[in-house]
């Protein structure tokens, strides 16, 4: 039976991959995934706290997330297909002109 | 009733202000005449009151509405008639009353709308005269005392198209205002320290002070009220205003820089008596300063060659010798030589007014001569008036100028006293100087007619002189009257007279007689000492009047050689001692300089400039550097987000 401190470890080790995906990946839709991965990670921390606490409310937040993640994940996609319409390409260093 | 006398003059200012363009000469002018005349009926109705009081009952007076209520501060604006501001209300509403009358003839060759402003502004001057003189505390007064400033201001430039005219009328502003900064300081310092401005509060309170106690902050205040009255009231070293306001229309120098505004000085201290007296050092500065302006002024007048200029000189020297008069505290001698003073000065600047006009603006006295015989009523009231200033016993000027000169030598000071007489002597020959060189003698108007502009409009008489107008006329002789009769009212006791204007102001100053100031008691010694004094004072008019007929009547050769003789002298008269030189030299260029080298170029364009633009390229350059944050590359971004949640992580984790 894993212990707490294992699932925050795993959750860890799954956050620093999201992160370093978000950072170092050069394609959109890998970036995306990495977030994914990340919002994953917390998950996993809010149920194994949930547990541990033998409370609802970890799995309760972890619904919301779900949610918020699918809703994110649809508009980040619509984005993503809109930028690649208009520039041809997933690189996001190809749009730096958000600026001043 | 009293909320009247100022309101009257008020309405027809409103009536000439907002109506004028549209009303014809004769009603506009009809209309500010009527408002005076009626402001003057008042005040005699009112001065009547004041006469009638009961002995124990000093003034009337009428709260208007509270002004201004601030904590212990508190102004109403309350008008108060005692005895001093009668007889000051009645000079006012008098005079002015005539002047109108007088002017309704003299501007008659302005346009209408230009006739209805000059009107507009001489009522509003007599509003705020009347305010001066009626109000009961500084403040109300002082409300007055800008007033009439403001009008003076106006109507010395009233022919503002011409550029003297318009710089006399700032300079006048602008010296006053130096006055009025130290008189509102002097304002303040007594408030400080009665926590009152009611004149009679204060007057209770510093009466029961002894002058020890009211060394320091006291002779300070006093002192302060005595600059802003040598700026209202043209003393050294405030006058240089006065002879350049010669440049406004001749009635408005008769009445305001002659009869009425320039005296609010010397009211302003007969109003304090009670304060000034316990102040004695504040007191011989000014009889100091009264007397040398006196004489200072009469030596200026002696050479002038502008008839007006002469007039206003001898404006100034009379002045000193009120300020003579209340310096030694003779307060009633000094009003009533202020009475005086305004019937005959106002004669002879109506006088020489009616003069200019007959020749068409000509002022310089060196192109007039032998107007006798063409001016008949002008000569013989100019004639009047000049003998009534150079005090020939029986005229009106004698009596209140003979009862300063005794005032000042049973004061003890002898020297005042010398000087004063030096400065009758030259009052008379200065007066008489101009009655020869312009109604004696050849005329010496240049031949073509002697067109010169006084402002707008006097041109076209040409050769036809006449005398003057009706109204003028009228104006004149009443005057005439005046300076001959009204110096019966205050006939000292010594000549067999009651001195019944004396007696009658005496409670305006009467809490100064209680606190041991400086009032003169007449005993009988006092009587044989003013009778040696009149002796002498009436000796010394006849000599200057002798010396005038006998340097510009006899022998016109004479006075040109002594000129010559002492041409240095001369020149330095000629020049006015050259104050308004060394005012410019000393003040005007050094402040020039300041303002804009330092002022302008450095403080404005340098600091201020600087710490404004400073600003702006401090921002400006701080974002050039932090626009180099902002990428665009999201990437970047995320990064800097990590690294942030890092840092904050980190602080808390190893606090």
């Amino acid at each position: 039976m894993p212990s707490l401190n294992d699932y925050l470890l795993l959750s860890a080790i799954l956050f620093a991959i999201g992160t370093a995906g978000v950072l170092i990946r050069r394609n959109l839709i890998t970036i995306l995934l990495s977030v994914e991965i990340m919002l994953n990670a917390v998950n996993l921390t809010f149920v194994a706290f949930g547990r541990e606490l033998g409370a609802a409310d970890g799995q309760v937040i972890v619904f919301f997330v779900m949610t918020v993640a699918a809703a994110e994940a649809a508009v980040g996609l619509a984005i993503v297909i809109a930028l690649f319409r208009h520039r041809e390409s997933l690189n996001p260093e190809t749009f730096r002109t958000l600026r001043w | 009733m009293l909320l009247l006398i100022p309101l009257l003059p008020l309405v027809g200012f409103l009536v000439n202000a907002t109506l004028g363009r549209r009303l014809s000469r004769s009603v506009s002018g009809g209309v500010a005449t009527a408002a005076m005349l009626g402001s003057f009926a008042v005040s005699v109705a009112a001065f009547l009151q004041v006469l009638a009081l009961p002995p124990g009952q000093l003034a009337i007076s009428l709260t208007a509405f509270d002004w201004i209520t601030a904590g212990e501060f508190n102004a109403r604006f309350t008008l108060r008639l005692d005895p001093l501001s009668a007889v000051m209300i009645l000079v006012v509403t008098g005079i002015g009353s005539l002047i109108h009358i007088y002017s309704t003839a003299y501007m008659h060759e302005e346009r209408p709308s230009e006739f209805a402003r000059y009107f507009s502004y001489l009522n509003l001057f007599a509003a705020f005269m009347l305010v001066l003189v009626l109000g009961s505390n500084f403040l109300v007064m002082f409300v007055g005392w800008e007033g009439v400033g403001l009008c003076s201001y106006l109507l010395i430039g009233f022919w503002y198209e011409k550029k003297s005219a318009g710089d006399a009328g700032k300079k006048a502003f602008i010296v006053n205002r130096v006055g009025d900064f130290a008189f509102v300081l002097g304002v303040l310092l007594l408030f400080v320290e009665f926590g009152t401005i009611e004149f009679h509060e204060i007057a209770r309170e510093a009466g029961r002070l002894s002058p020890e106690a009211a060394f320091g902050t006291l002779s300070l205040a006093t002192l302060l009220l005595f600059i802003g009255a040598t700026g209202k009231s043209a003393q050294i070293p405030l006058f240089v205003w006065l002879p350049d306001a010669m440049e406004g229309p001749t009635p408005v120098s008769a009445l305001i820089h002659a009869a009425t505004m320039v005296t609010a000085g010397v009211y302003m201290i007969a109003r304090n008596a009670v304060l000034f007296s316990v102040t004695p050092d504040t007191l011989a500065i000014v009889a100091v300063v009264g007397i040398a302006t006196a004489f200072f002024a009469g030596t200026i007048g002696l050479v002038q060659n502008d008839i007006k200029r002469v007039l206003a000189y001898s404006t100034v020297s009379q002045l000193g010798y009120m300020f003579l008069a209340l310096g030694v505290g003779a307060y009633g001698a000094a009003v009533f030589h202020l009475f005086t003073h305004a019937f005959f000065k106002a004669l002879l600047f109506l006088g020489s007014g009616a003069v200019i006009h007959a020749l068409g603006g000509e002022q310089d006295v060196r192109r007039m001569g032998g107007l006798r015989h063409e001016l008949p009523i002008t000569y013989w009231t100019f004639l009047i008036g000049a003998v009534a200033i150079s005090g020939v016993p029986g005229f009106a000027g004698f009596f209140s100028k003979d009862e300063i000169l005794f005032e000042t030598l049973a004061a003890g000071h002898i020297l005042l006293w010398l000087v004063g007489l030096l400065t009758a002597l030259l009052t008379a020959v200065y007066m008489f100087r101009l009655v020869f060189l312009v109604f004696h003698g050849e005329s010496r108007a240049s031949s073509h007619g002697a067109v010169h502009d006084e402002g707008a409009g006097h041109a076209g008489h040409g050769t036809a002189r006449h005398d003057a107008p009706p109204a003028m006329a009228f104006a004149l002789v009443v005057l005439a009257l005046g300076s001959v009769l009204v110096g019966y009212v205050g006939v000292a006791h010594a000549l067999g007279g009651l001195d019944r204007i004396g007696t009658f102001l005496e409670p305006s100053f009467s809490v100064a007689a209680e606190a041991g100031g400086e009032i003169a008691e007449i005993d009988h010694e006092a009587e044989r000492l003013e009778l040696i004094s009149t002796a002498i004072s009436t000796v010394v008019a006849f000599s200057g009047i002798g010396l005038a007929v006998f340097f510009f009547l006899r022998r016109r050769d004479a006075a040109a050689r002594m000129a010559e003789r002492f041409a240095g002298l001369h020149r330095v008269l000629l020049n006015k001692y050259y104050v308004d030189e060394i005012y410019d030299v000393a003040i005007l260029k050094p402040v020039a300089i300041v303002s804009e080298e330092g002022l302008w170029k450095r403080v404005d364009a340098q600091v201020i400039d600087g710490a404004v633009n400073g600003v702006g390229d401090l921002a400006g350059g701080l974002a050039m550097v932090l626009r180099r944050i902002q990428t665009g590359s999201v990437r970047a971004y995320a990064s800097s987000l990590l690294l942030g949640v890092v840092v904050i992580l980190g602080y808390y984790l190893w606090r």
